[in-house]
């Protein structure tokens, strides 16, 4: 491949995953309406389109037609930027995801990832912990004390269950013995799932994962009844647009870091074993990646939808006394397993 | 933060919160399951029971007159001074019928106290919840659009014979 043709397969995967992208978040928002009307007997939206299905151009529409209003208080520049940061590191993650295995289309053997880096995990969490900054930044450049005390309560919540989080990510390193999400992928062959493995590891990650996208049970830093808003109180208009989308970008996000990490990706376990036709199998696999994270993201839903939200000091307890110390025994799990079974 | 005494310790168990949740997650997926309970509002319409205080409404007999004796006991009762009765004279042996009979509907807050004092049974609350004006003087509704006929109203003088001391 000349350098002509990797920058052009490159822009028509960056152009494919972001309209993807963008459409896939539309579509959770108006999964979250539709979900949240069942689980309280109601119908959702149903009036705009067939099934209600335009509802989320709707949404936006209304959203970019109103007035952006910026306090009198605020430090411009940042609370500019603030929801730019926000979105970026929402969209910038997408870059390390797999979504199926190499495939050979017009002849060029093309990954399903916009950018295969042997340090894609590493790159992830380095981005999300950027992420804090959209949200602190959003919170201090308001100058209203809404969305100061939402910041500071995002970037103690998101600083602390990062340390677990990284730590879980630590168990399926050593056992993958790779930072890049494709060879994390392939080392969970079968039914070697890293769920299955080590369990403990998938619970905190789970947990720390609804902490670092701010959902419920976890949304302190957005607590309506306590916070207004929390840090997006003082937005308006296509800002305010920015941090929706980057919240439920990150909730996509994260669903597809749950599934490549710790349920196997792409794979469908033995599959290969039935001696399927290869474009078949392709598809195959990349239908099994989109229907796990399908799940998740429904799990995410679903649970903002039955679950009342932690205290501030349960939360803290929770992230220093009980995921933190689990992920650390997790470590050890793994390591026991890699000492005695040789993994 | 220091151990609080609370009533009851919370077991080990329960510290856990993954069994609560998961019971918390079981009782959502079966109300999701459930059939919804709306009602979509502009093609499937809201019937009410007889008890059921909608706009209030001059009771009109089969011949087309009012009930009405124009005594103006609603008028006075009215806590939110929505109605406005002027009497007038007839050759009839009833002796008075309104001449004018107004009620704001804007003021009107459907407590149901002058149909409560009616000697006459002549004001009765309807089922029509759907009141819709675009200016303050088309909310003022005169005998025109409050006589209904008292075959549309048997409902709620059916419930007022039963229940009304």
């Amino acid at each position: 491949m000349t350098i002509l043709e990797t920058i052009i397969i490159a822009l028509i995967k960056i152009v494919l995953i972001i309209v993807l992208m963008l459409l896939s978040v539309a579509y959770t928002v108006y999964f979250e309406r539709k979900i949240a009307a069942w689980v309280q007997n109601r119908k959702g939206p149903n009036r705009v389109g067939w099934l209600g299905l335009l509802q989320p151009f709707a949404d936006v529409f209304k959203l970019l037609l109103k007035e952006d209003i910026v306090p009198e208080k605020a430090n411009k520049i940042l609370h500019t930027l603030a929801p730019f940061i926000a979105l970026f590191v929402s969209f910038a993650t997408y870059a390390v995801i797999t979504i199926g295995p190499a495939v050979e289309i017009f002849g060029y053997k093309i990954n399903l990832v916009v950018a295969d880096v042997n340090i894609g995990i590493l790159y992830v969490l380095a981005l999300t912990s950027l992420g804090v900054y959209g949200i602190t930044f959003a919170g201090w450049s308001s100058g209203s004390k809404y969305s100061l005390l939402g910041g500071i309560r995002s970037s103690a919540q998101m600083i602390s269950y990062e340390v677990s989080m990284g730590f879980s990510i630590a168990g399926v390193i050593m056992l993958s013995q790779s930072l890049s999400p494709m060879k994390i992928v392939d080392s969970q062959y079968g039914w070697m799932w890293n769920a299955v493995v080590q369990p403990i590891g998938f619970i905190t990650f789970l947990v720390s994962a609804f902490a670092e996208t701010n959902r419920l049970p976890f949304d302190l830093p957005e607590a309506e009844p306590e916070l207004v808003g929390g840090y997006h109180t003082e937005y308006s208009s296509f800002k305010f647009a920015g941090f929706f989308l980057a919240e439920y970008a990150n909730m996509i996000v994260a669903s597809m870091m749950i599934v490549t990490l710790y349920l196997g990706g792409y794979q469908i376990p033995y599959i290969d074993k039935l001696g399927l036709n290869s474009t078949l199998l392709v598809f195959l696999q990349i239908g099994a990646f989109l229907l796990k994270v399908a799940f998740f993201m429904f799990f995410f839903i679903w649970v903002r939808w039955s679950l009342p939200r932690f205290r501030y000091d349960q939360l803290m307890d929770l992230g220093w006394k009980v995921m933190f110390p689990l992920s650390l025994l997790n470590l050890v799990w793994v390591a026991l397993l890699i000492m005695i079974f040789g993994f | 933060m220091a151990e609080k005494k609370r009533l009851k310790n919370l077991t080990f168990l329960e510290k856990m919160y993954i069994p609560e949740i998961v019971k918390g997650l079981a009782l959502t997926l079966k109300q999701m399951l459930s059939p919804s309970v709306t009602m979509q509002y502009p093609e499937v319409k809201f019937e009410p029971p007889a008890s059921y205080r909608g706009r209030p409404v001059l009771v009109q007999e089969t011949n087309g007159t009012e009930r009405c004796v124009a005594c103006g006991l609603c008028s006075r009762v009215c806590p939110a001074l929505a109605i406005e009765v002027q009497a007038a004279e007839t050759e009839l042996e009833k002796e008075r019928y309104p001449q004018k009979f107004e009620i704001n509907m804007l003021r009107c807050i459907f407590c149901g106290f002058c149909e409560e004092v009616c000697p006459e049974e002549a004001i009765v609350m309807s089922k029509d919840y759907e009141l819709v004006f675009q200016n303050r003087e088309s909310a003022i509704y005169g005998k025109d659009k409050l006589l209904v006929p008292v075959d549309e109203l048997k409902d709620r003088i059916d419930f007022l014979r039963k229940f009304k001391k």
